[in-house]
């Protein structure tokens, strides 16, 4: 079995308040309201990201599959809702991108097998020094933690490598297909 | 490299030395799910892994006691589907029975100093009152580990709580429990590892400890561990019948996110206030709360020392006329014990209602629901609203529980 790109490129969505400070604190109802929690299809959850988060209800219809979502501290907080990481997978984003996360939001997003990578202080250095521009293209390195322009070329971000147990659930297709014995 | 206990254990299970941090796989020394969460274990591991058998069929079984007997459908259907599963796959089932499961487990001797054991109980952090690692985790977790038998874990900060003094009576392990998230509040001990220590814990014996431990999870914690003393070294080794038992000691130097101590010689009974277990109120400043029903019992204080208290409380007494006295024993095995020393027959006496054991006064209300506008006193762990149903609910000690159903009034003795 051939092994997932680990070099992901794709749009940045940086998901800022309106004085251009990435949200801390996106709740599970933010993310995927609970209105929608009878969903359990897959391919009906990606409409609902977002949907309940003031300023980005936009976001899954302008959304396209190869995205990278960027946000601030604690995300994911609250509820254990699977959903909330699914409806990313389902839009076809690649990766997020936050300073931390909500401890239940984390394992259900890592048993999925999606790539979460945590960047330190990533919440000041976006306000302070803007390394990302909103939309540009970026590739990042889920093995090194490494996040670049588009080209490959200079390094705008250092954040934290994936750990191997998130290496292998990614490349084992999430927690319940994976096979030890075929660790990546 | 100078860890702290979780670093130490988490360590020993996954073959390299770890820090906070870190994400590992970590193997578990026992594997466990109940009838709330067993039965969606089941779906998935015959969904993905069918025909396999489990790891180790003697680390991996299922625990009923959220609904025990079954009083609706779904619970019986539940009950069923993983029983059936058990025999298959030749596996022990502690079935409707036995008892709060995590109880079980530390009287069969399973629940070990340095030991890992996952389950479908977010109360299962008990362990760390013998300084064991027990997680609660979600049912595609379970699964996993019920299959392979390790899981993967990402390994918590370690924060120090240091209580000091001597606590005197009333004032009881309970107290010290509310007395903590009084001070840290219900999201104090966040995504953390506790190291509790200081000598009110190192007084306290078992059942102190285990109400201790119980309550981490709402102080947002991972874990609480109290290091084994002598005594319960000596009675986890009868337990299990391994007589080389070593408790696990963080070592000096290591990396701690923060230290709170405090000073608990002045403690006096407590309260947690509806509708949050932090929100904590002296006994002593409740003036007239009338009670409706009274709740003795849970994973916090349901063992045979917390029903002594509530004994001698009672003795020469009766429950308020109007006010409903509820007892759950943790185990048949302490129940067995309060038969034995005719401690049923005085609660009955004296009015109360004995039920049988299991997480009946928290989980699904099997010993009853509150009504709109009753107020009850409980000994359990959670007092959110529309939890133990539309009434509102004040979490004390047993000591507290009994007088109140005495007087029918919040009140210590």
């Amino acid at each position: 079995m051939g092994l997932k790109p680990t070099m992901l490129k794709g749009r940045a969505w940086l998901i800022t308040d309106d004085k251009g400070k990435l949200i801390d604190d996106i709740d599970t109802d933010m993310i995927f309201h609970n209105a929608h929690l009878a969903i359990t299809d897959i391919k009906e959850m990606g409409q609902h990201a977002f949907g309940n988060l003031k300023g980005w209800e936009r976001f899954s219809k302008e959304a396209a599959p190869g995205d990278l979502v960027i946000a601030g501290r604690n995300f994911g907080a609250g509820s254990s809702r699977q959903q909330a990481a699914d409806c990313f997978v389902s839009l076809g984003v690649q990766a997020l991108i936050c300073e931390s996360y909500g401890a239940i939001y984390k394992r259900n997003a890592i048993n999925s097998g999606f790539p979460i990578m945590e960047v330190h202080n990533l919440v000041e250095i976006i306000s302070e020094k803007l390394p990302i521009r909103h939309l540009q293209v970026i590739t990042m390195d889920i093995d090194k933690g490494n996040i670049y322009s588009a080209d490959g070329n200079q390094m705008i971000l250092k954040g934290q490598p994936l750990y191997q147990v998130q290496l292998d659930l990614y490349h084992g297709g999430g927690l319940l297909n994976f096979k030890p014995e075929v660790k990546a | 490299m100078k860890q702290t206990i979780i670093e130490k254990i988490i360590s020993n299970h996954s073959g390299k030395e770890v820090k906070a941090g870190e994400i590992v796989w970590m193997n578990l020394d026992y594997r466990t799910a109940r009838d709330f969460g067993g039965a969606n274990v089941v779906k998935h591991f015959e969904k993905h892994f069918a025909p396999e058998a489990v790891a180790d069929r003697k680390k991996t079984f299922f625990t009923f006691d959220c609904n025990v007997p079954a009083n609706t459908i779904p619970y019986a259907n539940n009950q069923q589907i993983c029983r059936v599963f058990a025999q298959n796959q030749n596996l022990r089932v502690f079935d409707v029975d036995a008892g709060i499961g995590s109880h079980v487990m530390i009287e069969e001797g399973m629940v070990l100093p340095g030991g890992t054991l996952v389950g479908t109980d977010s109360h299962l952090n008990i362990f760390g009152s013998v300084g064991a690692f027990g997680q609660g985790m979600g049912d595609q977790d379970i699964a996993f580990a019920f299959r392979y038998g390790f899981t993967w874990f990402e390994v918590p900060p370690t924060m120090r709580i240091i209580l000091n003094g001597k606590i005197k009576y009333p004032a009881t392990a309970k107290d010290v429990v509310l007395a903590v998230l009084g001070r840290i509040g219900s999201k104090g001990a966040l995504g953390r590892s506790i190291e509790f220590s200081g000598n009110v814990v190192e007084s306290l014996d078992l059942s102190g400890r285990i109400t201790v431990s119980s309550m981490v999870t709402e102080m947002g914690g991972i874990i609480g561990f109290i290091t084994p003393n002598e005594d319960i070294l000596s009675s986890l080794k009868l337990l299990s019948g391994k007589y080389t038992l070593q408790p696990v000691h963080p070592d000096k130097g290591a990396d701690y996110v923060e230290t709170i101590e405090m000073d608990l010689s002045s403690l006096e009974p407590l309260v947690a206030a509806p509708p949050k277990p932090d929100n904590i109120k002296k006994v002593r400043d409740l003036k007239n709360v009338k009670v409706d029903s009274v709740f003795i019992g849970s994973c916090t204080n349901g063992r045979l020392e917390d029903f002594k208290i509530v004994s001698n409380v009672l003795r020469g007494h009766k429950v308020k006329s109007g006010v409903m006295l509820k007892i759950v024993p943790a185990t048949k095995k302490v129940f067995a014990e309060m038969l034995k020393r005719r401690m049923i027959e005085e609660l009955f006496e004296a009015g109360a209602i004995v039920s049988n054991p299991g997480c009946g006064g928290c989980a699904s209300g099997q010993i009853g629901m509150t009504g709109k506008g009753e107020v009850q006193v409980s000994t359990s762990n959670r007092n959110f609203r529309g939890k133990q149903g539309d009434g509102e609910t004040y979490l004390a000690s047993p000591a507290v529980a009994a007088m109140s159903a005495i007087r029918g009034y919040i009140c210590a003795p």
